[in-house]
């Protein structure tokens, strides 16, 4: 009896970590294994003559020589240069807030404060704040700059820009707020021995601060990276519907449209493998980044 | 060196306007999206055709109330809410398990696991939602508020997961040799010593967690199409369809599905800076 008590506490304590792993391994195989398969698979289903489906890839040649495809794969391209944008400036006001600045808290606290307002609602309020008689052109028409009015969200010209704006304008607070924290850890005694030594603002910062930051700031690329590939939807959708024409459709958009509006599944699939394809650079980035810090797990 | 103390301290306050103006600046330029959505939304539609960026003049409550009795942002409002809660709730749980076991035990596969939680921090949920739509149908729960808390409560997974490892594996590891010599199982440790010394790691990971479920948009499109059963996110885009020619009356909706979050910050600030920096720098 003793025996058979024992070996069942060992066979129990060798499954023990499986047990409290299980729920969460199955919802994240409903979630997202399964659905990755299933995505993959239905990609390579194509429709014959007969009625019966067979493997191929049609769906990838019709994207392929799909101008809309390229169109909106470019678009996240460029809402890709909104990043080093947006991180440049981000670092700049966290030195900024950084130099014991008076009321540097209350600063804080309404720079990060569009971090929190949901996509819709933000997209919403910049509809009008960049309509043709938005904030914008009465700034411009008020300095007598007439010439440079745009209908921003209008134009195919200007509506990637514009888009981009918003995003730098909702994802700056959580770079300021990220980088803040960093530069509060940082030693300040080397600050202040740079400072003594008679470096000015701009030396002190980047010779000295910046190359102690790198790691955030890499994290931060790293995530506003994925941001711009994985959820830039809500912008488009509430903002311009994909308009005008194509001309702000992106890749996550263009998959919805096909897979709920023109019910084209194979094709909506076939997209967003392609998809998948460009993210998995960013999983190599996330991985050997996030890793450092339980290395000992991972 | 030798300065003068009042020549210097007139010296640091002249340095310190140019950085003023700057911080005043980027502060003008937060805020006034904001300032927009409140003063828009307390604005007749005349009052707001004829001075779009003033105060408003006259000040009215209408658009309020008429956001609140028109349409169905009051139901709209309880979805949501059910949908975090049940969500929070259902992440939390099988989230600080997981971690727990990644933690505190060593077995086969455990990096492969944690590994895959930080490669699925980056798949987009455009990726997801085709076949996810497929099941939901042949399970009948497509249009129904448990479809997208199951996605929402799988989706939150990775990252709270990931970011209950490191908190748990910052708690003293004495404390659990001693539970283990009192003769604690180890759910009696989970549950004793683990949970109640993380209470506010995960209380900046509800609140960061709360935040995405709460402004999510894309699957709660997809997943409930019926005017009754949405949640804010995709009920405001019906709303503005509705009253596309009524602007004020639009702010007024978004004002409101906004409010909670506004408030929630307004009062746990830090809550938020932590859960998003903890999230980063660990």
């Amino acid at each position: 009896m003793p025996q058979t008590i024992t070996k069942t506490k060992t066979t129990f304590r060798k499954i023990e970590p499986y047990l409290y792993l299980a729920p969460a391994t199955i919802l994240i195989i409903l979630v997202f294994v399964y659905p990755i398969i299933e995505n993959i698979h239905t990609s390579f289903l194509q429709n014959t003559a007969s009625g019966i489906k067979t493997l191929g890839l049609t769906n990838y040649t019709l994207v392929s020589q799909d101008p809309i495809f390229w169109q909106s794969l470019s678009n996240n391209g460029k809402l890709l240069f909104s990043v080093p944008i947006m991180t440049v400036i981000s670092l700049f006001i966290a030195i900024v807030l950084f130099e014991h600045v008076r009321g540097w808290m209350f600063y804080r606290f309404i720079i990060f404060m569009p971090y929190i307002l949901a996509i819709p609602v933000v997209g919403q309020t910049f509809v009008y704040l960049l309509g043709l008689n938005g904030i914008i052109n009465t700034l411009l028409r008020d300095v007598g700059l007439n010439l440079l009015t745009q209908d921003w969200l209008g134009s195919a010209k200007w509506v990637i820009p514009s888009i981009s704006v918003v995003i730098i304008y909702r994802e700056m607070g959580f770079g300021v707020v990220l980088f803040l924290a960093r530069l509060m850890s940082l030693e300040k005694e080397i600050l202040e021995a740079a400072a003594i030594d008679g470096a000015n603002f701009w030396q002190k910062h980047f010779y000295v601060t910046l190359p102690q930051m790198s790691g955030v700031i890499e994290f931060f690329v790293v995530v506003e990276l994925i941001t711009m590939l994985s959820w830039v939807f809500a912008y488009v959708f509430t903002m311009t519907g994909g308009g005008p024409g194509f001309a702000s459709t992106v890749m996550e958009f263009y998959i919805w449209k096909h897979a709920f509006a023109f019910r084209s599944p194979g094709i909506a699939s076939a997209l967003a493998v392609v998809l998948l394809l460009v993210t998995t650079v960013l999983i190599v980035l996330q991985l050997r980044l996030r890793r450092r810090s339980l290395e000992d797990i991972a | 060196m030798k300065t003068n103390p009042s020549r210097s301290r007139l010296w640091s306050l002249l340095a310190a306007i140019p950085k003023q103006v700057i911080l005043l600046f980027f502060s003008l330029v937060a805020i006034y999206p904001i300032y927009y959505m409140i003063v828009t939304a307390f604005k007749t539609r005349p009052d707001w055709l004829h001075d779009q960026f003033g105060l408003p003049n006259p000040f009215t409550f209408q658009n309020i109330t008429d956001a609140l009795n028109k349409g169905n942002i009051p139901l709209w409002f309880g979805n949501s809410l059910i949908v975090t809660i049940a969500s929070l709730i259902v992440s939390t749980i099988v989230s600080s398990l997981a971690a727990y076991a990644l933690a505190r035990f060593h077995f086969a596969g455990r990096a492969f696991y944690f590994n895959s939680m930080i490669a699925l921090m980056v798949i987009p949920p455009a990726v997801l939602i085709l076949p996810l739509f497929v099941l939901m149908v042949n399970i009948g729960l497509v249009n129904t508020l448990p479809s997208v808390i199951i996605i929402y409560s799988g989706l939150l997974i990775p990252f709270s997961v990931y970011l209950l490892v490191s908190f748990f594996r910052s708690l003293p590891p004495e404390l659990f040799d001693a539970a283990a010599i009192d003769g604690c199982s180890n759910l009696d440790t989970f549950w004793r010593i683990t949970l109640p010394l993380s209470t506010p790691a995960m209380v900046t990971l509800i609140v960061v967690n709360a935040l995405f479920v709460w402004n999510e948009l894309f699957i709660a499109l997809v997943f409930l199409q019926g005017e009754t059963v949405m949640t804010l996110m995709p009920g405001l885009t019906l709303f503005k369809g509705h009253f596309t020619i009524n602007e004020p009356l639009i702010m007024a909706g978004t004002l409101i599905a906004t409010m909670p979050m506004i408030l929630l910050y307004l009062f746990g600030q830090r809550l938020f800076v932590e859960g998003l920096v903890a999230g980063a720098v660990k």
